[in-house]
């Protein structure tokens, strides 16, 4: 029975490090459509060196557990202390743990850093269970909002103030969101009712839209094609079916397209 | 460095009365006990909605008209209405975190276990531990009841973000379930606040003669940490909680700002002044996730605890580097503190503060990392006996290693953007923090039932349980990493109204049926347990040979713990295989001079 246990608990750690590193092997990352790439290279990395890892420990475990049953005669060596072997994998542990948090902050800031001042600017206010997007119009001035405007029968879901002269070419749509392609967009996030998370998974994209704030993120579509907005925060019952839809096109085509998806 | 023997206890003899001995019980061997089988009863809820929730994630249109019958709220035609779906992984999360992983390794091992390592009569302050237990059980019936008034339980998911959890109109259970959530939470806290106090002072000012805080056994340290986490990072939720209620039901606004509308209406009073303004959504993050965070160490230290010294019974073999697990422990519980941001990269806190929580999460990696190397090298040229606790210890060293490790991903914040909200983070924490204290629990049952019971638990049904939910436990939850990282985001109703998700039904369906696999194998270990501890065999006082003050009196220990005098301690609880001594053990009240004594 004891020679049972610790041959089938290294047989099953061996098949885990076998399973999840082959299927780790497979490309899960969604295609990717946006300038974010070095996230993806992040995470590459990360996989390789904790892949490693996991490797290593793993078999060790299965090592001990198979090699080291107890059996007659048998007695364990009174060993419970190394300071130089608890110093050498401390020491090295740190030095890894702190070139990732080093390569971490780096790219937080590249990501997290203001928009350049040419980006293309568009708003999205998040309500249960909808997107709703805004185009600031020629003027480039996002007109004033006053949620006591809001009226879902005139198709006013923001509660846009039409007597605002800044407010007379704003264009607004229902889960349809064009970008340019190549361009940087700066896109501006609120919310009426609870939080939400705009999620563009193609593009590494995750921001949550908070009411009372306006969050902020940007990036650069790389590529023209149609793709999925996502709700990544629980929003309330019918959270699932918070869906748009965003279409990244040749700039030449964005003012047409944005024009014919208007209200 | 030692403390004076406490004195010794006035009432010797335990009461006799049934209701006085079982139930308002104030020896802390009961209370355990009380603790861990109602924990036992909320895991068995808790686990049941969570096979509704894989239920529902695996075939969204499928139709159960049985489950109609059983659950009519909750269920339309033998369809799931969304806004049960939302209850069940609401309160799934909060059962289990709280109720079930908070409880059972703390509450009910600690009770069990302090003064029986400590070499106490009882807890410092018995009355306060009977009424914690008290306490508990009218949280428990409180948060069970919220399932059936009004709409329906609470359904803003277990960290109860506001405004979804403020404004009644956002999701059904937000009405008077969100209520019951808030009320059953404020009596576990209250409960957890004074099992704190109870353990901090047991350890601090009970220890026997000899047993120095270098000498403790490490699932006593864990103890203690936990004890001090409790006390410092469950205020902020009391407050928040609080808070909540106000905003809620007296027109506040802490997490509420202006400019609110609900499906098409706006918050405004007649005068057109907005019913809300000056509040924040944030500031609710802030306050959860500082006690969120902490939290989750106080379902794994303890884990971490029971891990160390079964290992080190089942190896023969000293725990490797004793101080450095406690200097781990330490760093861990103090780290905890300081990284709860991490839960909000993409919440629109300011990035810089990020940054911070990043370093701190990336560090807290080291200490963990230590701890793994130091249960390797423990194992290393050891004589392991292959026991169902040890089989779990090794489990939770395993499912450690694979937790911790997707930690890395996550603590790196730009990575983070894409993995947040998605199922990495579900698979994430339930191999490390559910997991392992899962686990945790489990091998603490199997090594410590002599202690609770006098009998011994069934070691052939405690192995096929270990088999049956190591195999099941990992086909659930790794493959979530997968689709995690394709970006299926968690709390889901029907996952394949999104065009890039539908391709992942198939993983679904295979983790949904090895969570079927999970759940039913607990059975073995429900017939194991109530079997064995009525019908197993009779415990001898030190089963497997070990070291520490528990195994130096009878199975079960009297009332007052030791028939006669209070041992000294004159070791550490971990000299196992000292080449001087005759036996392969040496008891903590062994005086030779050998082993550790010798240094």
């Amino acid at each position: 029975m004891t020679k049972l246990q610790g041959l089938l608990f290294g047989l099953a750690t061996v098949a885990l490090v076998v399973l999840a590193t082959f299927y780790f092997t497979k490309t899960w990352l969604p295609p990717l459509l946006s300038d974010r790439g070095d996230i993806d290279r992040a995470f590459g990395l990360t996989l390789a060196v904790t892949g490693v890892v996991f490797i290593l420990t793993n078999l060790l475990l299965a090592y001990c557990g198979w090699r080291y049953q107890d059996h007659e005669g048998a007695r364990a060596a009174y060993w419970h202390e190394s300071s130089r072997l608890e110093w050498t994998w401390t020491t090295i542990t740190a030095v890894v743990m702190f070139y990732f948090a080093f390569k971490a902050l780096g790219l937080w800031a590249q990501v997290t850093s203001p928009a350049p001042a040419d980006a293309f600017v568009v708003e999205v206010t998040a309500q249960q269970f909808a997107w709703n997007v805004r185009y600031p119009g020629p003027d480039g001035i996002f007109g004033r909002t006053d949620v006591r405007l809001v009226d879902p029968t005139a198709l006013n879901f923001i509660g846009l103030d039409k007597s605002d002269p800044g407010a007379a070419d704003d264009v607004t749509m229902q889960n349809q969101l064009y970008l340019p392609e190549g361009r940087p967009v700066r896109v501006r996030l609120r919310s009426l009712d609870v939080i939400h998370s705009f999620f563009l998974p193609n593009f590494r994209v995750k921001q949550d839209a908070v009411p009372g704030m306006t969050t902020e993120t940007w990036f650069v579509p790389r590529k023209a094609g149609d793709s999925e907005i996502a709700c990544a925060e629980h929003c309330g019952a019918n959270h699932f079916r918070m869906r748009g839809f965003l279409h990244v096109v040749a700039p030449g085509d964005l003012e047409t397209r944005i024009k014919e998806a208007g209200q | 460095m030692a403390h004076p023997a406490p004195a010794p206890v006035a009432e010797a003899h335990a009461p006799q009365a049934f209701i006085w001995r079982y139930v308002f019980s104030k020896d802390h061997k009961v209370i355990g006990i009380q603790y861990y089988l109602t924990a036992m009863v909320m895991a068995l809820i808790a686990g049941l909605l969570a096979m509704l929730i894989r239920l529902q994630i695996a075939w969204p249109e499928k139709s159960w008209p049985a489950l109609t019958r059983l659950l009519p709220t909750g269920f339309t035609d033998g369809v799931m209405n969304p806004e049960f779906y939302a209850m069940l992984f609401t309160m799934h999360g909060t059962i289990m975190v709280f109720f079930v992983l908070s409880t059972a390794p703390v509450s009910g091992f600690g009770n069990l276990l302090i003064p029986l390592q400590a070499g106490a009569r009882d807890m410092a302050f018995p009355f306060l531990n009977g009424l914690s237990y008290w306490t508990f059980l009218v949280g428990c019936v409180v948060i069970l009841t919220s399932f059936f008034v009004g709409a329906g339980a609470a359904a803003a998911g277990w960290t109860s973000y506001p405004p979804l959890s403020a404004l009644k109109g956002t999701v059904p259970g937000s009405q008077t379930g969100q209520t019951f959530w808030i009320v059953g939470m404020v009596f576990f806290i209250a409960s957890f606040t004074m099992g704190g106090l109870n353990f901090a002072t047991t350890i601090l000012n009970l220890r026997t003669k000899g047993l120095s805080m270098m000498r403790m056994p490490l699932t006593m340290w864990s103890m203690l940490l936990v004890a001090v986490l409790g006390l410092l990072s469950f205020p902020a939720l009391t407050a928040a909680s609080l808070m909540l209620i106000f905003d809620r039901h007296f027109g506040t606004s802490f997490f509420l700002p202006a400019g609110l509308a609900v499906s098409g209406a706006a918050l405004v009073g007649p005068d057109g002044s907005p019913l809300h303004q000056g509040g924040t959504p944030l500031l609710w993050q802030h306050l959860f996730w500082f006690l969120g965070h902490p939290e989750v160490y106080i379902l794994m230290l303890p884990a971490l605890g029971f891990t160390s010294d079964i290992i080190a019974t089942f190896c023969r073999k000293p725990i490797f580097g004793y101080r450095t697990m406690v200097g781990a422990l330490l760093a861990i519980a103090t780290l905890s503190f300081v990284v709860w941001g991490h839960h909000m990269f993409v919440s629109g806190m300011s990035p810089y503060l990020a940054m911070a929580f990043a370093v701190f999460t990336m560090l807290i990696a080291v200490p963990s990392a230590v701890k793994v190397f130091n249960w390797l090298a423990t194992l290393w040229r050891s004589r392991i006996r292959y026991t169902t606790a040890m089989l779990w210890a090794l489990g939770v060293v395993s499912l450690f290693i694979s937790g911790g490790l997707s930690g890395i991903f996550l603590g790196q914040s730009a990575v983070d953007i894409h993995l947040t909200d998605t199922y990495f983070v579900v698979a994430h924490f339930h191999l490390i923090m559910a997991g392992a204290a899962l686990f945790g629990v489990f091998g603490a049952t199997a090594y410590w039932f002599p202690k609770m019971f006098g009998r011994m638990m069934n070691e052939t049904l405690g192995k096929l349980h270990f088999w049956l939910t190591f195999v099941a436990y990992y086909s659930t939850f790794f493959p979530m990493h997968y689709i995690g990282v394709s970006g299926h985001m968690r709390r889901l109703y029907d996952p394949y109204q999104y065009e890039f998700l539908k391709g992942f039904q198939p993983i679904n369906q295979f983790i949904t049926i090895s969570a079927f696999v999970l759940g039913t194998s607990q059975l073995v270990f429900f017939v194991n347990f109530f079997w064995s501890a009525f019908r197993g065999k009779k415990a001898s006082e030190n089963p497997w040979d070990a070291n520490g003050l528990e195994w130096t009196t009878p199975s079960p220990p009297p009332h007052g713990n030791w028939p006669g005098p209070i041992p000294e301690v004159h070791r550490w609880p971990y000299d196992y295989s000292v080449p001087e001594a005759p036996a392969d053990h040496v008891l903590q009240t062994d005086p030779a001079p050998i082993g550790e004594r010798a240094h």
